[in-house]
């Protein structure tokens, strides 16, 4: 029997949490993006469904998200500049500030103190109070002699409070320390190699790597050891073969980590390649349906499932890690776009942009579990990111 | 009848760049602009990590630069060439399209 006190409580925690009638946590719940329309979809991981709809969240072409550790927030790094903070419980924008002019991309801090936005234009990364969204720190991306700034790629969270972000135009990559957040250090590496399009991060946080568009190879640091630089790796792995036209850059968000074994997109080759973590040479080319945009790990790491880019992206293929083959081709419909693995990775979430709607997937029987309706859904993103380096 | 041929020569690019292209295609074309080129060039064309695409961003180049620049891609940038995928009619509207300022952000 509840008293009459602890009822009127209750009543005052359900209205404190939105006046919802009944309490959730935020672990199961993420973010769907509607690229086109601005908006973003809260969906229960659980019961596969849409709880609410955010819009006014501006162009939301490329936009990425990351979670404050507590998992009851979620930025989002819209293109115009835009970083929007969305209390999931709440379903509600908390905080907004246009930071920037085109972004791409964002981290937030090991302590989750700080969030990082990385720009295009004006080329840098900028550094914000996660709670306030106030500014905490600016750092141009200056390169040259002439005062130019370059557009900043493959931004990522780093153990030791730091951000790692490459230079598309300068070829480098920074170490941003945000230890002393009054007084921000940076460490620089120059000529990592052309035309960085992307970085990644290791899930232990140790090794940054760098894509590189304008050449057949990837750049390595050593985040224990940044006295040795970057390592270049994989270097000519097309062996001189003509590359053929990419339509779509691939992303390195996520780290396809098998045994001794990494997967990553080949850029002009279809091709996944396998690299041997051991000493970073190439241990098989793995042919594919098309250019491979994203090539992500089931989190058990026993699967690897990898989408392309236009026009053959339609399909997604999923490479059996034990016999590092293809072993199962889907054809979930016009526009794969992204892939989400829930955190113990039973399910994955296909966004379909030009079918507008969003598959769910058993990823033992591949059987489709659920479709949820959504315009031009692009990026899905669950809360659990807030609990892994890199995401 | 020679007059006749070479009037309807000279008509011929004329109906072209009036575009054979149905509406259908032409629907499929604009969201391929947003959706696919978008993917490097915003997809309010206003840029990433290529450059913007509007008419402003365009200004000074004309049709068949633009058209030639689809058709080829850039070489040495991550720009394709897009003749393998779409026709010279097709790569020739898309450029009319941008320059007119019809895709610019409302």
């Amino acid at each position: 029997m509840i008293s009459g006190w602890r009822a009127a409580a209750l009543g005052l925690l359900a209205l404190a949490l939105g006046g919802c009638a009944t309490l959730r946590g935020s672990g199961d719940l993420g973010l769907v993006i509607e690229r086109t329309s601005g908006r973003a979809l809260i969906v229960d991981t659980t019961h596969r469904s849409e709880l609410a709809e955010i819009s006014g969240l501006g162009d939301l072409s490329h936009a990425t998200v990351v979670y404050s550790r507590d998992e009851r927030y979620a930025y989002v790094f819209g293109r115009d500049g835009g970083l929007t903070q969305i209390d999931m419980l709440r379903a509600r924008v908390a905080r907004r500030v246009v930071q920037g002019g085109n972004s791409i991309g964002g981290a937030i801090s090991q302590d989750g103190s700080l969030v990082a936005v990385s720009n295009y234009v004006p080329g840098g990364v900028k550094v914000f109070a996660a709670d306030t969204l106030q500014p905490v720190a600016d750092i141009p991306a200056y390169y040259g002699t002439e005062g130019k700034r370059s557009k900043v790629v493959g931004l990522v969270d780093a153990p030791g409070q730091r951000f790692v972000f490459s230079l598309y135009d300068a070829g480098e990559i920074w170490v941003l320390n945000m230890r002393d957040p009054a007084h921000p250090a940076v460490r620089r590496f120059k000529d990592i190699g052309r035309l960085p399009y992307d970085g990644l991060i290791t899930p232990d946080g140790r090794y940054y790597i760098a894509g590189l568009f304008g050449e057949d190879g990837m750049a390595l640091l050593d985040l224990w050891h940044l006295d040795r630089g970057v390592r270049r790796i994989l270097d000519g792995y097309g062996r001189g073969e003509r590359a053929l036209p990419v339509y779509k850059m691939p992303h390195l968000e996520g780290w396809a980590i098998a045994g001794d074994y990494a997967l990553v997109p080949a850029v002009g080759y279809h091709e996944v390649l396998v690299v041997n973590r051991r000493d970073w040479t190439i241990r098989k080319r793995i042919p594919v349906h098309g250019q491979p945009v994203f090539v992500i790990a089931r989190p058990d790491g026993r699967k690897v499932w990898v989408n392309f880019a236009h026009p053959l992206n339609d399909t997604i293929q999923v490479i059996d890690v034990e016999r590092l083959r293809v072993e199962r081709t889907l054809k979930p419909g016009k526009a794969v776009l992204h892939m989400e693995f829930s955190p113990r990775g039973e399910q994955v979430w296909v966004s379909v942009r030009d079918d507008n709607r969003v598959l769910v997937y058993d990823t033992e029987s591949y059987r489709q579990l659920a479709a949820l309706p959504a315009e031009n859904p692009s990026g899905i993103f669950f809360a659990a990111r807030a609990h892994r380096t890199g995401l | 009848m020679r007059i006749l041929l070479g009037l309807l020569i000279l008509a011929l690019p004329v109906l072209a760049t009036a575009s054979g292209l149905s509406a259908a295609r032409r629907a499929e074309l604009t969201n391929l602009l947003h959706q696919d080129c978008g993917s490097c060039h915003g997809s309010r064309l206003t840029g990433g990590l290529g450059p913007a695409l509007t008419s402003t961003a365009l200004a000074g180049m004309n049709t068949a630069k633009v058209a030639r620049i689809i058709a080829n891609g850039r070489p040495g940038t991550p720009m394709p060439p897009w003749k393998p995928l779409l026709s010279s009619d097709e790569i020739q509207w898309l450029a009319q399209r941008l320059l007119s300022g019809k895709e610019d952000p409302k």
